[in-house]
């Protein structure tokens, strides 16, 4: 009870006071000479959304690529130390190398199964909804969440006794023995395993954008190529995918840039082991396993350069838009 | 216009008249089974989280299909322990953190937006394009600098810690998803607000943002779940100070102990997902339009 009660002030006091300070912050700017009030209010509006945006993002940034530079305590410069340390680290390498993996099969995977239930459900007379319902589900569930229901599903029991573990009573039920999922890293098995987690998580964001760009698809033309004969296959690749590409790229990139950075999934499942590093999981155990802020600065670096591109083609296509409205 | 399609085919005398009926049991097929897999894995955590420790243990999940209503199997065991085993206290401290993280970013980012789309200052759109750029910096830039001005400041391992960080973070989003809506609000009504000698204080809380409910609402879901949901946050600056934890450290803790617990860790993955899996089921449209809209964050 009293657990709850100072749950209710602590929310009380943090969204009362943010409500106060623009109260306050008007407040004296009205009072000011009608010049000045016109001048300045746009910054007392936009002034709290900077800050917060300076304190917490453009600051910290700025001063990880300045540790980068510094030892492990940022106490002394380095040089360049901390990146040949981590290029000539076999674990980064292959942490990097499990990154590429899935940036290029998480993205691609859930655009495809997205776009096959996104077009399949549109064929539906009933049930379309239903269906698309249950693929977004997922969505709503945390990294970790998802990890426990996997990790059920991949569980192996060597103790004797039966199977509880779904994938490996299928297994045993055709004649082979229980395989230790997570730790067969030979054709990067487990990583594809993990990965299949998060396309579970993500295929639903695919659908439900793929599928709103189908059903914008005008009908004429694929009535024209229906009448001309064309097999649905043909439609589809050759009507309706040209039309909707935008939308691929659009999904395909935004679930690259959450890829990117995956760590709960590897840190919860294997932290790393049996040849499942990634980097934001690297990041993760450079600060707290090794204590070295200068090794998991330039990791975040790492990060941050491989995003440049993504944050062009982000600018470009808001001005893009921009320019067509 | 998934009808117009299925009229066409389905006119007799159709050249793919034999096919389509054909295609349609495909159809069925395909999505019955790709479905399938997605419910699947969490119906067989939902289950196991009702049955016996030793049941868990000794046979599948799928065996109570077997004898679904012999109720002698089913018990709420593995809740209370899992509940009164930190559980709880993270569920509470989980609203604690969600709530404000979600509406203080929500109230500066409207601030924030309104002066976007209705004001001239200086640099405005220079500052815009730079609020797009950010929304795809990995939040990982933030944590070390952070983490010293915390500790700094004693505030590591607080809820004020954490509101700011997810303020912070959630800040560009937020903007971009609010600026984008407000943006397609007629400007005559502005206009004529000023007019009528409305002040841009008044016009904001009067009319802006009564009328960008629906854009507050997807970004505060999208938000709200965000928070509920993230690890890497709360572990970096909450998990320092016990008391205060949430649940998906929780649930992250328990894996690390209780690896093949299974009763007990379906359980309390359960609840950890009854918060989102209520605003799934409750606010599906705005949480549909929060999470498209949103996924681009950092």
């Amino acid at each position: 009870m009293i657990d709850i009660l100072n749950a209710v002030i602590a929310i009380l006091l943090g969204v009362g006071g943010v409500t106060l300070l623009y109260f306050a912050l008007n407040a004296v700017v009205e009072r000011l000479p009608r010049r000045w009030e016109a001048r300045l209010k746009p910054f007392v509006f936009i002034g709290p959304a900077v800050l917060v945006v300076g304190l917490f993002l453009v600051y910290p940034a700025v001063q990880t690529v300045v540790y980068s530079f510094a030892n492990d305590d940022s106490t002394s410069w380095v040089g360049l130390d901390n990146y040949t340390a981590l290029f000539s680290d076999p674990g980064f390498r292959s942490a990097l190398l499990n990154n590429v993996l899935w940036i290029v099969i998480v993205p691609t995977l859930s655009v495809v199964i997205g776009l096959l239930v996104a077009v399949l459900a549109d064929k539906l007379s009933r049930g379309e909804n239903v269906a698309k319902s249950v693929i977004f589900l997922p969505m709503a569930i945390s990294f970790v969440g998802a990890a426990t229901i996997w990790g059920f599903i991949y569980d192996a029991n060597l103790r004797g006794g039966e199977q509880i573990g779904l994938l490996n009573a299928l297994v045993v039920g055709l004649g082979f023995d229980p395989v230790v999922w997570l730790q067969q890293s030979q054709w990067a098995l487990n990583d594809l395993l993990l990965m299949v987690i998060m396309v579970w998580l993500q295929a639903g964001f695919a659908m439900v954008l793929l599928s709103a760009a189908i059903k914008n698809v005008p009908d004429e033309t694929v009535e024209a190529a229906r009448i001309d004969g064309a097999t649905e296959m043909k439609i589809f690749f050759q009507i309706v995918v040209p039309q909707i590409w935008a939308s691929v790229l659009v999904v395909f990139t935004t679930i690259l840039i959450l890829v990117m950075k995956i760590f709960d999934i590897v840190y919860v499942m294997t932290n790393g082991a049996f040849d499942t590093e990634v980097v934001a999981n690297t990041f993760f155990k450079q600060l707290f396993e090794f204590g070295n802020n200068g090794r998991a600065a330039a990791v975040v670096v790492i990060l941050m350069i491989a995003v440049i591109p993504l944050m062009v083609y982000q600018v470009r296509r808001y001005r893009l838009e921009e320019a067509g409205r | 216009m998934s009808q117009t399609a299925t009229d066409v085919k389905n006119t007799p005398g159709e050249p793919h008249d034999a096919r389509s009926f054909g295609q349609r049991w495909g159809v069925i097929i395909t999505l019955v089974l790709v479905c399938a897999i997605w419910t699947v894995p969490t119906l067989g955590l939902l289950i196991s989280s009702f049955r016996e420790e030793a049941d868990v243990d000794a046979s599948g999940w799928w065996t109570v299909f077997t004898r679904p209503f012999d109720f002698t199997q089913w018990t709420l065991d593995s809740y209370e322990r899992v509940l009164s085993g930190g559980m709880g206290d993270a569920f509470i401290n989980s609203i604690v953190v969600a709530v404000p993280a979600t509406v203080i970013p929500v109230m500066i980012a409207a601030f924030a937006a309104y002066a976007f789309t209705f004001m001239r200052f200086w640099g405005r759109n220079l500052l815009f394009i730079f609020v797009v750029g950010l929304l795809v910096v990995p939040l990982q830039v933030a944590f070390v600098p952070l983490l010293q001005i915390y500790v700094d400041f004693e505030l590591n391992g607080t809820f004020l810690a954490v509101w700011l960080a997810h303020t912070g973070f959630g800040m560009p989003l937020a903007i971009y998803i609010l600026r984008n809506y407000m943006g397609s609000l007629p400007k005559e009504i502005i206009e004529s607000a000023e007019i009528d000698g409305a002040s841009h204080f008044q016009t904001f809380w009067r009319l802006i943002l009564p009328m960008s409910v629906p854009a507050l609402a997807a970004f505060a879901i999208f938000q709200f779940l965000w928070v509920w949901n993230d690890l890497l946050v709360a572990l970096i600056f909450l998990a320092s100070n016990p008391a205060n934890t949430v649940v998906t450290i929780e649930l992250q803790k328990l894996l690390g102990e209780f690896g093949s617990e299974w009763h007990l860790l379906t359980a309390a993955a359960f609840v950890t997902m009854t918060v989102p899996l209520i605003v799934f089921f409750s606010l599906q449209r705005f949480f549909v339009r929060g999470l498209t809209a949103g996924s681009v964050k950092g």
